[in-house]
């Protein structure tokens, strides 16, 4: 049985993949619009905010990294699922998480890896989790785990140019034309069911927020709903009635979606292994 | 090799630049957080570490700065050369010199001015100043420019499109 302070540095090590791994779907996502934005300004906008979360889900990698180095070579041998992980145990980088881990290994919210869709539907998601990620960077920059508390405060500055850019095109839509406003109101609606995973709390989340090194989820959700509830109601949509939520990726129960992501994403390494440009 | 100063550390590093704002040194954007430098008794030869901070958590140009002050450094003949990267305290655009300001202005990039009062508004954008001809009668065109710090906006006066270093 493992002890309780490598109980505890397998707990961390979850929570920063989670938040790594967040980071680098959307970030992911977002870059898929490239050369295909509505007006050349927002195709910018949207790979420069691609890029803050690439740069943020980098800096989580990079300690993810450090703190699987450092657990135990048993724990080690059975932390990942995925076969590629397996050969190069006992020593991995930050380019090793993002492109070797399958499916089952990734720890992202569903709400991430859910398609662009339209724009209405791309700035939806991004609303959503915009605003979770400004709420949770707040608190989290406060929290006892020093690198963890570096990151977050560096990100909250990034987070909330983001939160700002997608809360005004929630208003510009809902508030806009008969079709951009039932267009802003669907994507509100179909995306919905996701936003309750945000607040679920993982056993990750459980016993890293315990020892003050995380924030779980649940305890921003009332900042959360405050934020959201007073944008969309600017932007004359109604929020859905909290219906049933879907959860799993947390846990690595993904969308179909996330398997598409990776295919694309991890292909030049799977194919060229240790290839470097 | 004598004894370097910190001071002469902080000289070489002066000449190195921000690659995608060439105008500006990494010590106009206030990056270099610290320099420390170890004599190696074994060699007499100097390790020093440079501690820098990036801008923006994406931001490209922080690999190739961190190359280019090893450059810089082993130029001089410093063969141990360590960078590390510090993201606390974070970096913000008030740790940018004065004379960083004016050479942004003269290269034709608005420099950070004033933070906004409540960076949580919505659809408030800052006051700046047209770089050319010092109008305030500017607008927003994006908060998101070519680059991370930079946002996109217009004069109304002479009609020109500028940029400005976004006040962080």
């Amino acid at each position: 049985m493992p002890d309780q302070s490598t109980n505890q540095a397998v707990h961390l090590l979850k929570y920063t993949l989670q938040l790594a791994d967040n980071a680098l779907i959307l970030g992911h996502r977002l870059s898929e619009w490239c050369g295909h934005g509505p007006i050349l300004e927002q195709d910018i906008a949207l790979t420069n905010i691609s890029l803050d979360h690439l740069g943020q889900a980098r800096s989580l990698y990079q300690y993810a990294a450090e703190q699987f180095n450092n657990i135990p070579a048993e724990i080690q041998a059975s932390f990942f699922a995925s076969p590629l992980m397996q050969q190069v145990n006992s020593s991995v980088d930050e380019d090793d998480l993002a492109y070797l881990r399958d499916v089952s290994d990734f720890r992202n919210v569903l709400l991430a890896e859910q398609p662009n869709g339209d724009w209405a539907c791309t700035i939806a998601r991004s609303f959503f989790l915009d605003t979770f990620n400004f709420y949770l960077f707040t608190d989290l920059q406060h929290c006892k785990d020093e690198t963890l508390a570096a990151i977050a405060e560096k990100s909250l500055k990034e987070a909330t140019y983001h939160m700002r850019w997608s809360s005004e095109w929630v208003i510009r839509l809902g508030d806009g034309t008969e079709e951009s406003h039932r267009r802003m109101q669907q994507a509100v609606d179909d995306l919905w069911m996701y936003t309750g995973e945000l607040f679920l709390t993982s056993a990750a989340e459980q016993e890293t927020a315990a020892s003050g090194n995380s924030i779980a989820g649940n305890t921003i959700k009332d900042n959360w709903m405050q934020r959201v509830t007073a944008v969309i109601e600017e932007a004359t949509l109604t929020l859905p009635e909290s219906g049933w939520m879907q959860d799993g990726g947390k846990d690595g129960r993904h969308s179909e979606h996330l398997g598409y992501i990776l295919a694309e994403m991890q292909f030049m390494q799977r194919a060229y292994p240790g290839m470097e440009w | 090799m004598s004894a370097i100063t910190q001071q002469q550390v902080y000289d070489w590093l002066a000449a190195v630049t921000d690659p995608e704002v060439p105008v500006l040194t990494i010590e106009d954007l206030g990056i270099i957080r610290d320099v420390a430098i170890q004599e190696l008794p074994e060699s007499g030869d100097s390790e020093v570490t440079v501690t820098i901070t990036p801008t923006y958590s994406g931001c490209p140009a922080m690999d190739a700065i961190a190359m280019n002050i090893r450059f810089a450094l082993m130029n001089r003949g410093i063969r141990h050369v360590h960078i590390k990267n510090q993201l606390s305290p974070t970096w913000t655009t008030d740790w940018m010199t004065e004379e960083g300001k004016r050479k942004l202005k003269e290269y034709g990039i608005a420099p950070p001015q004033w933070k906004p009062a409540d960076p949580l508004a919505l659809f408030d954008s800052d006051e700046v100043s047209c770089p050319r001809c010092d109008s305030m009668d500017t607008e927003l065109v994006s908060q998101f420019g070519a680059t991370s710090c930079k946002a996109l906006y217009r004069c109304l006066s002479c009609r020109e499109p500028f940029e400005h270093f976004k006040c962080h």
